[in-house]
Formats: structure tokens, sequence, C-alpha cells
């Protein structure tokens, strides 16, 4: 029991250290905002799918969000990135695996992907989570189907769903950590490559963790403001 | 083609044992804790609300992976001796998980109307009660959908004490690929595994959705 450890918080800001962090925190971001943009665009239309009335349609969307949601972003990252190349023959694969930035492609889109499957997911959620009297009461006042879908069901559903978004807004962020294990210089990476070259692997991550932080406090803020308009009267509340 | 998968068929499914071991802690730990979280994120009382709030948001900001290195770091500090994997990746999900599930609880708790509550209270029910025979109670129904697809994302989560080197599903396959170089076959076998197993898991919460549904529950 007698295990010395000398705190060198230092790790944080000393040359070259303080650079990666930065540099990290800068992918994170970039990242992020550009899984996020195509996992909204491919998460609406295949939100969508899954409510429409046409069969095959539906099951598209049902067999989208089952297969992504269901695999762990690590496997699919490990499967993108060690096979997915493989699966174009082999002289494309060489070419492929040659390119700049392979692993940052990779990472975007896998994210992307990945991450519309749950915005999908949560729309319809939100559809199910209303009660059917709400539906019966509308249209007892003699509104049509698509007016009903158009002015009471999406918008509440919307409402409904803005803590989840929030969450997975929040969720894309994390979840870019994952493309260090294929080697992105994330900030998890960096901070862990700040472990292997000082040994003050402590100081790193509990560094690393107030940049997550802030972060995320930055996307919190913004959503609780968003969620505070949209709020639903009369259900309990703090 | 397939045979890679064959001959370490054995040893990929030791995997698969240590993966659900550390889920099935996880879940354990994480749901209960994650009720009194949920209670205490409604809590009126200062003392209680905010040290929990500030543990909440703390770790739901940060990703789950930095949590894991992090407790993997910290643990030989407080212990004083180096920690092996399982143990470590252990405590990191139960702190980690109780977060998500205890904010599932509060949804839970915030689609109970204010009079059921007040008509508990009225019947001379404590708070303690109230929580145990009613909000709990509740929660737990409405929020079945939820929790089990919060259960099927911790298991998958269990793939990243990966970086810690246990070795669960995902490192041995990458480290029988990195002898063979099938990556196409394990890797795929791998999601094939944790596809099965997590559909069979959002099936239920499927039938449980639906069941609350029909009498009128959400």
């Amino acid at each position: 029991m007698n295990f010395a450890y000398d705190f060198d918080w230092s790790v944080l800001w000393r040359d070259p250290y303080g650079v990666m962090l930065i540099k990290g925190l800068g992918m994170t971001i970039f990242l992020g905002i550009s899984a996020w943009i195509i996992a909204m665009a491919v998460g609406i239309a295949v939100g969508t799918l899954r409510i429409t009335k046409y069969r095959l349609l539906r099951m598209i969307g049902t067999a989208y969000v089952e297969v992504f949601r269901n695999i762990p972003l690590l496997v699919q990252m490990f499967f993108w990135f060690y096979a997915g190349p493989m699966l174009f023959g082999e002289t494309l694969s060489r070419q492929i695996n040659r390119l700049d930035g392979l692993a940052i492609y990779v990472s975007i889109i896998g994210l992307g992907l990945y991450t519309a499957s749950r915005i999908a997911e949560h729309l319809r959620a939100g559809f199910a989570s209303i009660s059917k009297d709400q539906y019966h009461a509308v249209l007892s006042t003699g509104m049509t189907q698509v007016q009903m879908y158009r002015y009471v069901i999406i918008p509440y559903a919307l409402r409904l769903t803005i803590p989840p978004l929030t969450t997975e807004f929040l969720t894309v962020f994390k979840n870019t950590s994952i493309v260090m294990t294929i080697g992105v210089a994330e900030l998890t990476f960096q901070s862990y490559q700040i472990d292997a070259e000082t040994f003050h692997g402590l100081e790193a991550t509990t560094g690393a963790m107030f940049i997550y932080l802030l972060l995320g406090m930055t996307v919190v803020k913004f959503m609780d403001l968003v969620e505070r308009k949209y709020k639903i009267q009369g259900l309990m509340g703090r | 083609m397939f045979d890679v998968i064959g001959r370490n068929f054995v040893f990929l499914m030791g995997g698969l044992l240590t993966t659900f071991e550390l889920a099935i802690l996880a879940l354990a730990g994480g749901i209960g804790l994650g009720m009194l979280v949920g209670l205490a994120r409604l809590s009126k009382n200062p003392w209680i609300y905010y040290p929990i709030t500030a543990y909440v948001n703390l770790l739901r900001n940060i990703p789950l992976i930095l949590v894991i290195f992090w407790f993997y770091f910290v643990m030989p500090i407080i212990t004083g001796d180096a920690m092996a994997p399982f143990p470590a990746a252990v405590i990191a999900f139960v702190i980690f998980e109780a977060t998500y599930f205890g904010e599932i609880f509060r949804a839970g708790y915030q689609t109970i109307s204010k009079d059921l509550t007040a008509a508990a209270f009225s019947t001379g029910m404590t708070y303690s009660q109230t929580a145990r025979y009613i909000l709990i109670p509740i929660a737990f129904k409405r929020m079945a959908p939820s929790l089990i697809t919060q259960s099927i994302v911790t298991f998958q989560d269990t793939s990243l004490a990966f970086v810690i080197g246990l070795t669960e599903l995902v490192r041995r396959s990458s480290i029988v690929d990195n002898m063979e170089v099938r990556s196409i076959e394990l890797y795929g076998f791998a999601a094939f595994v944790y596809f099965i197993v997590c559909y069979t898991g959002s099936q239920i919460s499927l039938y449980y959705e639906n069941k609350a549904r029909e009498v009128n529950l959400i």
C-alpha cells in the first residue's frame, strides 16, 4: 500500500500536449457536426418511411433502424474500417486503403448512419407516446387525417421528442470518441496519447473530461431554452 | 470462407460470456442506482437536488470511453494496486449507466399527474411510501420500453471495455483478425451475434410498448 502518485497537471498545457488537446477538440467538433448533418437528413427520411402507409417503405425503414441500432457502434466502425474496403475487391480495396484520411471519412459516414437510426427511432417513439384519446378527440372535431398529423400529432410529438434529441445531439459528440480505436486523433485519442508519452493519463483524461463537459454544457443550455419554450403544460414537473 | 469462425468458435464465445457478465452487473447496478437518481433529480431539497444533478450532468456529458479510461487510471491510485480490467469496467459502467437510467426514471415520474401524487399524500402516505408504491411502479411500467432500450444500449456499450484490454467479444475478434486477417468474417460475425441479442431485446421492448398502449397507459 505504498503507491505514490505525483500529480503533474502541466501535461494539460505544456508543449506539445496543450496543443494536442486543442487539436483533438477541433477534430471532435468537426466529426460531430459533419456526422450530425448526415444523421438528421438520413434520420428524418428513415423516420418518415416508418410511418407511411406503404408496407414496403415501412419495411425498409424498419430494417435500417434495426440493423444500425442493434450492433455496437464500435463493431460498425471496425467493420467499415477494416472490412469495408475489402468488400470492393482486391484492386479497388488497395486504392481505398491508400486514401489520405480514410479513417476520418469512415468515422463521419459510420457515425452519421448510426445516429440516423437513433433519430428515426426517437421520432417514431414520439408518435407512439401520444394517447389514443388524443387522436380520437382530434378526429371528433372534424379534422381530416392529414390535418390531424399536420396540426396536432406532429407538433406534439416533436415537443415530446426534444429531450431525446438533445441527448442525441450530445451523444454524437461523445460518440466521436469511439473513432480513437481506428486511429483518428480526436480528443480522447489525444488524452490517451498523452498518457502513452508521459504516464500522466489521469490528469490528461480529467482535462479531456472538462473539455467535453464545456462542450456538452453549451449544447444543454441551448436545448434547455428550446425545451422550456415548448414545454407541455399540466404534466408533472419540478 | 467462414471456417475462421469455426476454428475460433470457443475462443470467441468465451468473449461473449465476458460481455454478458459485464452487462448483467452493469444493468443491476445501473438500474438500482438509477431509480434513486431519478427521484433525487425531482427532489425539492437543494442538498439532494444539486449534487445529484451535477453528477448526472457531468457523467452524461462525457464519453463512456473516457470514463472507462479515467476509472482505469484512478483505481490504482485509490487502491494502491494495479486493477484488472473487469472490476474497473464494472465500476465505470454502474456509475455511468445510473445517470442514464436515472433520467429515464425522472421522465417516467414526470409523466405522472400531480393529482395522483396529491391523492397519495392525502391518504396519509409519506413521501417514501408514495415513491415506493406509486411513483416507481408506474414509472417502471410506463418506461419499460425505454428501460429495455437503455439496457440494450448498455449491452452494446460493454464492447467499449475493449479499450482497457478486457477480452470480451470484440477484443477477441480483433485478436483473431490480427493473426488471420479475415475482417469481413470476424467483424461480420461479431455484428451478427450482437444483432441477435439486441434484436430479441428490442422485440421484447416493442411488446411492452404495445401492451401499455392497449391498456392506455401511455
